[in-house]
């Protein structure tokens, strides 16, 4: 067992884990965040996607020990001025983004890792940035407009 | 104002946007173990012996079990007789990734270490995957007491060759509507905790009622100790209204193991579980005069089931026949289906459920007339359609009676969103310049059946009735909560009912709370598939609002001392029609139910329940039109859709932004169809060469298009909604649209059909034929 400490939206915990545990099982019990889900084990569906240090990553295909010493944010990390959610949350709810909401945490860290990168895309870009993350519900039209909705209304925050 | 009809935003979303919603595997009780199942590694063998003993020396190990200590249990449900599934492997395997030994560890990684120290020995038989090698004289049988691999065969009364025979021409078309999987991002997980108290089972589940009944059977416990919960479900498609034998067997691993007990599937290991969807194979012939009129159809089908018959799976041919003519009035339809074990996965609901096998071959038919004979294949269809004035229409079946629909005005809308025209234009201009994409233009023009249903229907798919129930309770301050049989999995359903009752009954949607999905708080449930949940549960939230309310109007009349039929009811408070000021909230009116000295003589306290199970007289037949434009790249053979227009008529719209979602999410399935998914296997070994993420190509965002919507409503006259249901008419319809627009755009090289997924690699060797001659 190695000892970790990671600051998980702000808050540092240390645990024990074995070297081989997954970042995306770290979050999820030892941390007891759940919002971050497991969809494949290919990391293809993205379902798992976080930021560490701002960037977006796939938290099953990072190891806990690499995270040691650095910042992750979940999906119970944003937030904002929309009645307590961030534009990206927002933008997911005013556009229908998400029916089964199983692939929602992913997609608003992807989202919102892009649009730190990029405050205005294009609609190509925002789909091009979405392509590691896989939902089955919406046919994808609705997420883009989502994240339009959040590049439109952001300055709010 | 009323809120059918209106966008209005979700209830379920603030907490699926904050991670704070509960899917099963985010319920972490103290001290829970984890499952973890040793699969088939042979497509078709016979087990010969199987040794746990160096797993059960692995640290964290709890127990390996095997079929051995099933041997009390009977088989899972449904199914053919004598041919059911057993709940593991027993004796024979019969397929790759069959469940035939299970091991629990105090941790999930423990578990899958124990696993791979299962050593099973096996003796390997022959394995068929298709239906054409299962069928071969010499095929290895699957059930061998069964004497052949066909389980079930449903023949054809009349061929209707005198009557093709008399026709101006004939065409037929061999049709393969690939294997698909059906890929909800969460996979098939549970949490079984048996306690003294009796079974709790969180099941990431479509029906938990359905599968509480049967689950109790199968443990011979009684059903009021036996809880199963679906709490948030990550998507199902059907594929998680299937007794899948986890179900069954992990809360037996928790009564040996004295803790809670979780499985969670690996994606790879649902990409071999989870039932597949379609695999069926069409002959389809039609007999159609000069003018394009179709006078006769024959339809056979050939369904791919898998290695068990899955009660879903043995129906979906069943549906196909049903639905072989589509919207054309077609004076003789015969048809005929067979149902053929496999060494594969076995085969079961995927959205739309045998509809869109039936669609796919009548609007891939139709279009071949249309080439045959040089008629526009609008025009064709305007042709053959049933006409507005026709309904209810009697189809070939006698279960299958169309409600509604104006399928010529759909089709005309659809042409005019598309400009049609425009297109046929740009297509003839790009056709001579080698420099521009080759264009096609597809239409379909599609029914199906929905609203499952009335009663009879469902029973024969195994479930305790056909009805959905609802039970409205409001509490002493006039808030409501509403229980639903119909527990959801994506479709807002706590959002439409709400809106549903919210109009009827007069109280804010806020104030309206819906729970579903746990079997010891909602009284019976049927579930959610076959585009049901609005037609049924819709329809029974409102005539249960409607029934309150008469009781309601009965209380706050004697509290207003105003007579009942003078009473409206809006904004959560009853008013006196004509005598402004005269009002009493819903709150007073909720607290005095529960007060008898304020009650009417014929009132009794607690008398604002209602619960209702609603009855369907027949089904309902959503239909539409939707046309689609692509591109092909002629260096490549990649398809793009550049255009995809869909025009639905479900009846009454609920919530449009809802109805737009799941068309979306319909059509995304059906274009992942037509252009990219195929579930395969070596025909040589039987082995899935499909099993993960990397290989199954499921479109991501820059591999679908934008969608053009537009609407046509006829009512369904059969439910007091008026409503279709929405959820599975995307994936029905597209499918067809584009696999048309392909092959309108290879017209030219003589290509009439191509089988699904029309990856680059089929469509440009379409258009690059090798002739003999350089082949050799």
């Amino acid at each position: 067992m190695t000892r970790v400490r990671i600051t998980v939206n702000g808050a540092q915990e240390a645990h024990d884990v074995e070297d081989r545990t997954l970042l995306v099982h770290y979050l999820r019990e030892s941390a007891r965040l759940t919002g971050t889900h497991v969809g494949c084990d290919t990391s293809n569906c993205g379902a798992c996607t976080v930021l560490l240090d701002d960037s977006a990553v796939k938290s099953c295909t990072v190891l806990a020990v690499q995270a040691d010493g650095h910042y992750v944010t979940t999906v119970e990390g944003l937030s904002g001025p929309f009645n307590g959610l961030s534009a990206v949350q927002e933008g997911f709810r005013q556009e229908h983004g998400l029916q089964c909401g199983y692939c929602t945490p992913g997609m608003l860290m992807a989202c919102t890792a892009l649009l730190n990168e990029n405050a205005n895309p294009s609609e190509h870009e925002i789909r091009h940035a979405l392509e590691g993350n896989i939902c089955r519900c919406t046919g994808y039209e609705m997420i883009v407009r989502s994240v339009q909705w959040a590049a439109e209304n952001q300055e709010a925050q | 104002m009323s809120l059918v009809g209106a966008k209005v935003l979700r209830k379920e979303d603030p907490r699926l946007l904050t991670g704070r919603a509960t899917f099963v595997d985010d319920v972490n009780p103290t001290s829970c173990a984890f499952a973890q199942f040793v699969v088939s590694e042979h497509a078709h063998a016979n087990i010969l012996a199987i040794d746990v003993s160096e797993a059960l020396r692995m640290p964290g190990v709890l127990g390996v079990w095997t079929a051995q200590d099933l041997r009390d249990f009977p088989d899972l449900p449904g199914g053919l007789p004598d041919l059911e599934r057993p709940p593991l492997a027993t004796g024979r395997v019969r397929w790759a990734g069959e469940p035939l030994a299970v091991v629990v560890a105090t941790d999930r990684y423990q578990a899958a270490d124990a696993v791979a120290a299962v050593r099973v020995e096996y003796e390997v038989l022959r394995a068929v995957t298709s239906v054409e090698e299962a069928l071969a004289p010499d095929a290895e049988l699957l059930f061998p007491q069964h004497g052949s691999n066909a389980l079930l065969t449903v023949p054809m009364l009349d061929d209707l060759d005198r009557t093709m025979d008399s026709c101006d021409q004939r065409a037929k078309l061999h049709l393969v509507n690939q294997r698909c999987a059906v890929v909800p991002i969460e996979p098939m997980s549970c949490l079984a905790d048996w306690s003294v108290d009796g079974l709790t089972l969180w099941a990431t589940h479509q029906a938990p009622h359905h599968l509480r009944n049967k689950l109790a059977t199968w443990l011979n416990i009684p059903q009021t100790h036996c809880r199963v919960i679906a709490p948030s479900v990550g998507g199902g498609f059907g594929a998680k209204i299937v007794f899948a034998p986890e179900f069954f067997i992990v809360p037996l691993l928790s009564k040996w193991t004295r803790r809670p007990v979780k499985f969670v599937q690996s994606r790879t290991e649902a990409m071999l579980q989870m039932t597949h969807g379609r695999d069926q194979v069409h002959d389809i012939e039609v007999g159609f005069e000069k003018s394009g009129k179709i006078r006769a159809l024959r339809m056979v089908v050939s369904q791919n089931i898998g290695a068990y018959g899955d009660p879903t799976g043995l129906g979906l041919p069943v549906l196909t026949t049903w639905m072989a003519a589509g919207c054309y009035k077609i004076p003789k339809v015969q048809t005929a289906f067979r149902c053929v074990a496999t060494n594969t996965t076995p085969v079961a609901a995927y959205r739309g459920a045998g509809r869109p096998e039936a669609t796919y071959a009548v609007e891939r038919i139709v279009d071949l007339v249309a080439r045959r004979t040089g008629v526009d294949p609008v025009e064709v269809r305007q042709r053959n359609f049933i006409q507005p004035n026709e309904f209810p229409y009697e189809t070939h079946n006698e279960a299958v009676i169309y409600d509604s629909g104006n399928f010529p005005e759909a089709l005309n809308e659809c042409v005019r969103l598309l400009d049609y025209s425009k297109w046929r234009q740009r297509q003839a201009a790009n056709r001579n310049d080698p420099t521009k994409p080759l264009i096609g233009i597809g239409f379909s023009t599609w029914i199906e059946i929905a609203g499952f249903g009335p009663n009879g229907s469902l029973e024969g798919f195994g479930h305790l009735a056909s009805w959905e129930s609802t039970q409205i309770r409001v509490h002493p301050d006039g808030s409501a909560t509403i229980f639903i049989g119909a527990s959801p999995h994506g479709q807002g359903t706590e959002t439409v009912v709400s809106q549903i009752a919210s109009d009827e009954l007069g109280i804010s949607f806020e104030r309206i709370n819906v729970v579903h999905g746990d079997t010891a708080t909602v009284l019976q449930g049927i579930g959610t598939m076959g585009s049901r949940a609005v037609p049924m549960v819709g329809s029974a939230t409102k005539v249960a609002s409607q029934r309150l309310l008469v009781r309601a109007k009965k209380i706050a009349a004697h509290l207003l001392e105003a007579a009942e039929e003078d009473l409206e009811v809006a904004n959560d408070a009853f008013s006196v029609r004509g005598t402004p000021g005269k009002k009493v909230g819903w709150s007073d009116v909720a607290f005095a139910s529960f007060q008898p000295l304020r009650l009417p003589p014929e009132l009794q306290a607690g008398t604002l329940e209602e619960r209702l199970f609603h009855e369907s007289p027949n089904f309902s037949y959503p239909s539409g039109a939707y046309g689609c434009v692509v591109e092909i790249d002629r260096n490549t053979g990649k398809t793009k859709v550049v255009q995809m227009v869909l025009v639905d008529d479900c009846g009454t719209v609920i919530n449009p932004l809802l109805a737009e979602g799941q068309v979306h999410g319909g059509v995304a399935q059906g274009i992942a169809q037509a252009l990219y998914e195929e579930m395969r296997y070596d025909p040589a070994s039987g082995q899935p060469i499909t099993s993960n993420l990397v290989d199954y190509l499921v479109p991501s965002a820059p591999d679908l298009p934008n969608y053009i919507a537009g609407r046509v409503t006829t009512l369904c006259p059969n439910n007091p909604l008026g409503a279709k249901g929405i959820g599975e008419s995307g994936a029905i319809g597209s499918p067809p649209a584009v696999v048309n627009a392909v092959c309108d755009a290879l017209s030219d090289f003589g290509v009439e059909h191509l089988d699904m997924p029309l990856l680059p690699e089929k469509v440009w060797r379409a258009m690059n034929p090798v002739s003999e001659g350089a082949r050799q």
